[in-house]
C-alpha cells in the first residue's frame, strides 16, 4: 500500500485550525439543536400521553412526519424549499439577513427532527409507569396538570435517562449532516484536509478520535447523573 | 351518602356493569364482593369518576359525579382512595406523600401539613418511617401509608379496592386493623375485598357481585345466614374455607 | 406559490428517478443482509465465555456507534481504494461502509433480544440434556427472534433512510437523482417535496407492515 504518513499535517496550520473550528461547529450545532429538541420533544411526548385527541392526535402527526423523512432530505427542505414558501419579505429575510444561516437552519432542523424521537422516549416513560400512579394522583384530587407534575414527569424522565443521552449522542452524530448544507463542522474540515493534503488517514483519524471521546465523556456523565438521580430503594427503575 | 342508580358500564362492545342500584348511608361500612371479573373494581372506580360510565347516575353527597359540569378534582379530595398496589409516589418520602396533596390540593401550609402527616403515620402506626422512601417499607407498611395518604384529605367517604389482595398473609392483618378502626370512628366505607372476616366483623351491608350485575344486597346477617342467592352461596363456600 | 408547482418535470424525468429508487433499494437490502450475518456473528461473539472474543466484538460495536455515518462513509470512500490497489467505484465502497457500520446496530439489537429470553428457559434446556449449541438453536434463538424482529424491521427502515447520505460521495441513489434534476431544470421546489414525499410514503408503509406483524405474532 502507497502511502505517505505524515500526522504532523494535523499540528500544522492552517490545518489545527481548521480542525479546531470544525470541532467547535459541531459541539455548538450540537447543543442548540438539543436544546430544541428536548423541549419541543418533552411537551409533543407529554401531549401524546394526555386523553384529549385533538392534542395526542397533532403531536402523533408531528412524530411520524419528522421520523420517516431521512434528515438530509429534510436538512434540504428546510434550506432550500423553505425559504421559496415563505411570503415574499419573509423569505427575503430568510435568505439575506439571517445570521449565519448556514448554522441557524442545521440547528432548527436537527432540533426538529430529534424532538421526535425524544417525544417518543419521554412518551414511554409515561407510559411504562402505569395508570395505577395516574389514578392514584387523581384520587387525592390531583388535577390532570397536576398528576403530570408531580407524580408522572419527576419519575419517567428518571426512568428515561439512558434512552435520551442515546438521543444525544445522535444528535452530535448527525451533526455531520450539517456539511451537506456548507456548515464546516468536524466531518467537513476532516475531508477537506484530505482533499488539500491527501493524508486521509490522519484526518479522519484525529476526526474519529474525536467523535469516539465525546461519546465516551457523555456515556461517563450518564452514569454519574443515573447514580445521584437514584431513587433509594429501587433496585432498577421501571414499571413494576 | 354514595348513590348509585341503574350504573351501566361498556368497555368497547363488552358491558361490564350491567344496571347496578345501590347506596351506602353515612358511616355506613359497604362490603363488595364477587368472582374475579365481575365488575367490583370497576363499580368502585366510577364512584369518584377515575372510571366514566355510560348510563345511570352517581351522586356523593349530593354531588353528580357523571355530570359534565362537575369538578371532579375538587370531589375526589373529598373521597378518599386506597388501591391494590398501594401506589405510593416512589420518588417522594413517606411523609411527603402524605403532605403532597394537602399543598397542592388543599393549600394548606407546609407546617400545617406536615403536623397532619405525622400525626396520621402515628395514627396507622409508623411514625418511624417518616423519612424512608416507599420502596424501602414492606407492603403491608406501604398500604398503611396509603391509607394515611387518603386520611390527610379529611375525606368524608372511603373507597378500597382490594386493599389486601397484593399483600403476603402475614401483612393482611395490620393493614386490616387499621381499616377495623376507622369504621369503628364512623368514617362512610366502600370496600371491595375477599377478606370475609372482615365484612363479619365491620360491614353493615354486604354486595355481592357476579359478571356485572349486583345479585345480592343485603345486611351482614342475612348475607352470612341463610336466605341468599345460589351464586353467593357458591362463592362464599369456595373462599370461607380458610 | 402552489400556482408554480410544475409536476411535468417528474414526469419527463421517472426513468431518472427509478433507477436511482432502485440503487436506493438495493444499497438498503445488501446492507441489511450484511449486516445481520455480520450482526449475528458479531452477537454470539459478544455473548460467548471466551472474553478476548467478546472483548474484540465489543470493541467494534462500540467504536461504530461512536461514530457518524457520514464520517464512515468517507473513511471507506477513501481506504477500501488503498487497501485494494486500485480505484474503486463509489457504490462498492459506501456498501462496505453501510454493511460494517450496520453490523454494529444489529450486533446490539440481537444483544438484547437474546439476553431477554428468560434464564429459567436456558436451564430448562440444559436440565433436559441439551448442548449449548442445541439450546441456542431450539430455544433460545427462536425466541429470541421473535421478540427482536420487530426491531431489527425498524433498524431496516432507518438503515433505508441513511442510504440517502451516499449524497455526500455522489453515489446515483434517489435523493442524488431528485438532486441532479432539481438543479438541472431549476425545480428545487418540486423535487425536494416529492423527494420527501416519496421516503414519507415508504417509510410509512414499512411502520404500517411492521405493525400488523407485531400484532400477528405477539406472544
Amino acid at each position: 500500500m502507497n502511502y505517505n504518513w505524515d500526522w504532523g499535517v494535523l499540528i500544522r496550520e492552517p490545518y489545527l485550525g481548521w480542525l479546531i473550528s470544525g470541532f467547535g461547529w459541531t459541539i455548538a450545532v450540537s447543543l442548540v439543536a438539543w436544546i430544541l429538541a428536548f423541549s419541543l420533544g418533552s411537551v409533543i411526548g407529554i401531549l401524546r400521553t394526555t386523553s384529549n385527541k385533538w392534542l395526542s392526535g397533532f403531536a402523533t402527526g408531528y412524530v411520524e412526519l419528522f421520523r420517516n423523512i431521512p434528515l438530509l432530505v429534510q436538512m434540504f427542505l428546510w434550506y432550500f424549499v423553505f425559504p421559496e414558501l415563505l411570503p415574499h419579505d419573509a423569505g427575503m429575510w430568510v435568505k439575506r439577513d439571517l445570521p449565519m444561516p448556514q448554522f441557524t437552519t442545521a440547528a432548527v432542523c436537527l432540533g426538529l427532527y430529534t424532538a421526535s424521537r425524544v417525544a417518543e422516549q419521554v412518551r414511554a416513560g409515561i407510559e411504562a409507569i402505569g395508570q395505577g400512579q395516574r389514578n392514584a394522583g387523581l384520587a387525592i384530587g390531583l388535577t390532570p396538570a397536576q398528576v403530570y407534575r408531580y407524580v408522572l414527569l419527576p419519575v419517567s424522565y428518571r426512568i428515561i435517562i439512558p434512552p435520551l443521552t442515546s438521543e444525544f449522542l445522535t444528535i452530535f452524530k448527525n451533526s455531520s449532516v450539517a456539511l451537506t448544507i456548507g456548515v464546516l463542522e468536524t466531518t467537513a474540515q476532516a475531508r477537506q484536509i484530505e482533499e488539500y493534503t491527501f493524508q486521509g488517514f490522519e484526518a479522519f483519524t484525529i476526526a474519529t478520535l474525536l467523535y469516539v471521546l465525546v461519546t465516551s465523556i457523555v456515556m461517563l456523565s450518564m452514569r454519574l447523573l443515573e447514580g445521584r438521580v437514584r431513587i433509594p430503594g429501587m433496585i432498577s427503575l421501571g414499571a413494576k | 351518602m354514595i348513590e348509585l342508580k341503574n350504573v351501566s358500564k361498556w368497555f368497547g362492545d363488552f358491558q361490564v356493569l350491567k344496571d347496578c342500584t345501590t347506596s351506602v348511608a353515612k358511616a355506613e361500612v359497604v362490603v363488595v364482593c364477587g368472582p374475579s371479573g365481575s365488575g367490583k373494581s370497576t363499580l368502585i372506580k366510577c364512584v369518584n369518576g377515575l372510571e366514566p360510565f355510560q348510563e345511570g347516575r352517581i351522586t356523593v353527597d349530593g354531588v353528580s359525579v357523571g355530570d359534565k359540569g362537575t369538578n371532579l378534582p375538587k370531589l375526589r379530595s373529598r373521597i378518599g382512595m386506597v388501591f391494590q398496589n398501594f401506589e405510593l409516589f416512589p420518588h417522594i418520602t413517606v411523609v411527603e406523600n402524605i403532605k403532597l396533596a394537602q399543598l397542592k390540593v388543599l393549600n394548606r401550609e407546609d407546617q400545617e401539613a406536615g403536623i397532619k402527616a405525622l400525626q396520621l403515620l402515628e395514627r396507622v402506626g409508623l411514625a418511624d418511617q417518616a423519612e424512608k422512601y416507599p420502596a424501602q417499607l414492606s407492603g403491608g407498611q406501604q398500604q398503611r401509608v396509603a391509607i394515611g395518604r387518603a386520611l390527610a384529605m379529611d375525606p368524608i367517604a372511603m373507597l378500597f379496592d382490594e386493599p389486601t389482595s397484593a399483600l403476603d398473609p402475614e401483612m393482611i392483618n395490620e393493614v386490616l386493623d387499621v381499616m377495623v378502626e376507622l369504621a369503628s370512628e364512623g368514617m362512610t366505607m366502600m370496600v371491595v375485598t375477599h377478606e370475609m372476616g372482615f365484612a363479619r366483623r365491620v360491614a353493615n351491608c354486604i354486595i355481592f357481585m357476579d359478571a356485572g350485575r349486583i345479585e345480592e344486597d343485603c345486611t351482614k346477617d342475612e348475607f352470612f345466614g341463610s336466605e341468599r342467592g345460589q351464586r353467593a352461596q357458591i362463592f362464599l363456600s369456595k373462599i370461607l374455607h380458610h | 406559490m402552489l400556482g408554480g408547482f410544475d409536476f411535468k418535470v417528474i414526469f419527463d424525468n421517472i426513468g431518472f428517478l427509478v433507477e436511482g429508487m432502485q440503487t436506493t433499494f438495493l444499497l438498503t437490502i445488501v446492507a441489511i443482509l450484511g449486516g445481520l450475518v455480520l450482526g449475528t456473528l458479531l452477537a454470539l461473539a459478544r455473548l460467548s465465555p471466551f472474553k478476548p472474543l467478546s472483548f474484540v466484538a465489543g470493541t467494534y460495536v462500540n467504536f461504530f456507534r461512536s461514530m457518524p455515518l457520514i464520517l464512515v462513509i468517507f473513511w471507506f470512500y477513501f481506504l477500501v481504494p488503498h487497501v485494494v490497489g486500485h480505484p474503486v467505484g463509489g457504490f462498492q465502497s459506501v456498501l462496505v461502509a453501510f454493511i460494517l457500520f450496520e453490523a454494529a446496530y444489529y450486533c446490539e439489537i440481537m444483544r438484547a433480544g437474546i439476553q431477554s429470553v428468560r434464564k429459567g428457559q436456558v436451564y430448562a434446556g440444559q436440565a433436559l440434556g441439551l448442548t449449548y449449541a442445541q439450546n441456542m438453536r431450539y430455544i433460545v434463538l427462536p425466541q429470541a427472534f421473535r421478540n427482536m424482529v420487530p426491531i431489527l424491521l425498524t433498524q431496516a427502515i432507518i438503515l433505508f433512510q441513511d442510504t440517502s447520505l451516499v449524497y455526500v460521495v455522489g453515489v446515483k441513489d434517489f435523493l442524488v437523482s431528485a438532486d441532479l434534476i432539481a438543479n438541472r431544470e431549476n425545480r428545487i421546489l418540486e423535487m425536494f417535496t416529492v423527494a420527501a414525499l416519496v421516503y414519507l410514503v415508504f417509510c410509512l408503509m414499512g411502520s404500517f407492515i411492521i405493525r400488523r406483524l407485531q400484532r400477528k405474532y405477539a406472544t
